[in-house]
């Protein structure tokens, strides 16, 4: 009975955690590539999940559908955010950077909670609905689901930055932003780009939460704070070390609410983010 | 440079005389309930910029947390009432003691940290505290804490018939915390806080102990913030976790100092004169509360601000502006 529960919280440990890998390789991509800690990214994903919920209770779209909507919808709007305000703060203070993106995270949330209200939401039905039974592990489909998309995605990702032109143009610019644009990589579109991947991928991974977790204005909160934890935790910048990192989270706080109590799980995913900060800055996997 | 300090002493006196006497009138000058509450906000306000200012302006270390210190001493106020019966005054201390002590363990380790990471750790050390409030039924867990009704008494500093009591001694506060850093910005003290935000290796090899003074810096700005945070549960008289330990709180009182000019005596007073205003009136006239419109001008506003005036307003009258 005890081992059959500890599989459980284990299992949706690592369901949970791939979700938060997906949200925090876009959060690593923008990180490492211009050295901005985006506010706004745990709000990116807020809004695919109402993109999926408004397409669903509108239209009856299910949100695997709206999924590639959510994408580009978000993919647009990150290099929105990074035209109209990211490029004129390049060179100024970090307190002023941080307040942008700051700005923006509160100008998106309380968008959403001005037009859709801070009621919870939630997808009721879905393609994917129901539970699988291994042995009396109960795992829901959409989860699993979610799961193997953000899976997916994270690896698209990984991808793109490390066996293509354009991702080798990323890595180009992150490590040295002259020396990239000496070499006649144009370094303004290579951050429009890493907006709108970082973007894109918190509005994907929104998408595929919808199918399963509460949807309200404030959403974003609760997932931008893991994602800042797993990308310390995995390197900053570093795609492969934020999926380690963000598993790594899923389980931690599961297991928290399993052998503690789930009100403060939260609080042992901060601890270990402090800790990791203090013994370890260059994050788990990373160099020195 | 020191702002306020470079020009003749004689002009000083008398501008600051004069707007003192200004602060002092006001309320008989504004007798409603509104005008008043603006001005005790804007005092309790400008005072925690003040000193968040002393950490982040002087010193240049970034708290996103400074909510952890207001939130220790409304708690501190309140319990101590609800509790053992003692006054809030008593609390005032208790609180500012803990949260030097609290702001010495945050800084211990996190002063080795740097620049987004030094911010980042007091964002989430904030976040740990306002969880274990959340869940500690001591001090009242979620539910928060009522502080006993009573007829007007200086003893338990309540007065439900008039502001005016409250109004002075807010003012009192912001006064103290700008006198404060008026003597910290001529002190040692304050040259090695600008020198070690500057450059701490080069401040720390001509032989600043730059974390004895970053911890210092930290110890004044937490008491500071702290007896803030005693007066406000005081004038509210009912706390809890997400009222008093918000990180929307630890955001405001930086953004008020950035507006006005981070790092100068005046600047987190400019500063809370036309934010605080300006949210009180937006969500007075186009928001209501509750609706999110204010929020949505608010967050607007902070991108303005970020994208066009990074030296804050005092930027727009002061050419040689804060650093």
């Amino acid at each position: 009975m005890f081992s059959t529960e500890l599989a459980q919280t284990l299992l949706s440990g690592v369901l949970m955690g791939l979700i938060f890998s997906l949200v925090a390789v876009g959060l690593t991509l923008i990180w490492g590539i211009m050295d901005i800690v985006n506010f706004a990214h745990g709000d990116f994903l807020m809004s695919g999940m109402y993109i999926s919920y408004w397409m669903y209770a509108l239209w009856g779209i299910d949100p695997l559908l709206s999924l590639p909507v959510s994408g580009a919808f978000l993919f647009f709007l990150g290099m929105v955010a990074y035209r109209l305000v990211i490029r004129r703060i390049l060179g100024a203070p970090m307190l002023i950077q941080i307040f942008a993106t700051f700005g923006i995270m509160i100008l998106m949330r309380y968008l959403a909670f001005y037009f859709f209200k801070p009621n919870y939401r939630s997808i009721q039905q879905t393609l994917l609905s129901g539970n699988i039974d291994l042995h009396g592990v109960y795992l829901s489909i959409p989860q699993l689901a979610a799961a193997a998309g953000a899976f997916l995605t994270t690896g698209a990702v990984y991808v793109l930055i490390h066996k293509t032109r354009v991702g080798g143009a990323l890595q180009a610019t992150a490590e040295d932003r002259e020396a990239a644009a000496l070499m006649g990589i144009n370094t303004d579109r290579m951050f429009t780009l890493a907006w709108g991947i970082g973007a894109a991928t918190a509005g994907i991974a929104g998408s595929l939460l919808s199918t399963f977790f509460y949807i309200f204005p404030e959403v974003g909160g609760i997932f931008g704070l893991i994602a800042f934890v797993a990308v310390t935790l995995g390197g900053f910048g570093n795609v492969a070390g934020a999926f380690v990192a963000g598993i790594l989270i899923g389980v931690v706080e599961a297991m928290a609410g399993y052998l503690y109590d789930p009100a403060l799980k939260t609080v042992f995913v901060y601890v270990l983010f402090l800790g990791v900060l203090f013994f370890r800055p260059q994050g788990l996997l990373g160099v020195e | 440079m020191a702002s306020g300090v470079a020009a003749g002493s004689g002009f000083l006196y008398a501008r600051n005389g004069a707007l003192l006497a200004a602060a002092l009138a006001y309320p008989f000058l504004f007798r409603q309930s509104f005008p008043q509450d603006l001005a005790i906000k804007i005092f309790l306000f400008g005072g925690l910029a003040s000193a968040w200012n002393v950490l982040g302006g002087f010193a240049g270390q970034v708290s996103l947390g400074n909510a952890i210190f207001f939130g220790v001493g409304a708690y501190a106020a309140a319990v101590v009432q609800t509790q053992w019966g003692w006054t809030p005054w008593a609390g005032m201390l208790l609180g500012m003691a803990a949260s030097a002590g609290i702001g010495a363990l945050i800084g211990y380790p996190c002063f080795r940290l740097k620049g987004h990471y030094f911010a980042m750790a007091t964002l989430a050390i904030g976040e740990v505290i306002s969880t274990l409030f959340m869940n500690w039924q001591w001090v009242g867990g979620a539910v928060g804490v009522y502080i006993p009704l009573r007829d007007d008494t200086w003893k338990y500093f309540q007065f439900g018939t008039t502001k005016l009591p409250y109004y002075y001694v807010m003012l009192a506060f912001l006064v103290s915390a700008l006198l404060l850093s008026a003597a910290l910005l001529r002190s040692r003290m304050g040259y090695y806080f600008r020198a070690i935000r500057e450059d701490q290796d080069a401040a720390r090899s001509l032989g600043v102990p730059a974390r004895r003074y970053k911890l210092a810096a930290m110890g004044i700005s937490a008491a500071l913030t702290s007896a803030g945070g005693s007066l406000y549960a005081q004038y509210v008289l009912f706390i809890d976790p997400h009222s008093v330990f918000p990180m929307m709180l630890s955001i405001q009182v930086v953004l008020i100092a950035i507006l006005g000019g981070v790092g100068t005596l005046w600047g987190p007073v400019v500063g809370a004169m036309v934010l605080i205003p300006l949210s009180e009136f937006t969500r007075i006239y186009i928001g209501g509360t509750g609706s999110g419109l204010d929020l949505i001008a608010y967050g607007l506003l902070i991108i303005v601000i970020s994208v066009i005036q990074p030296r804050g307003v005092l930027g727009f009258f002061r050419k040689a502006g804060a650093a």
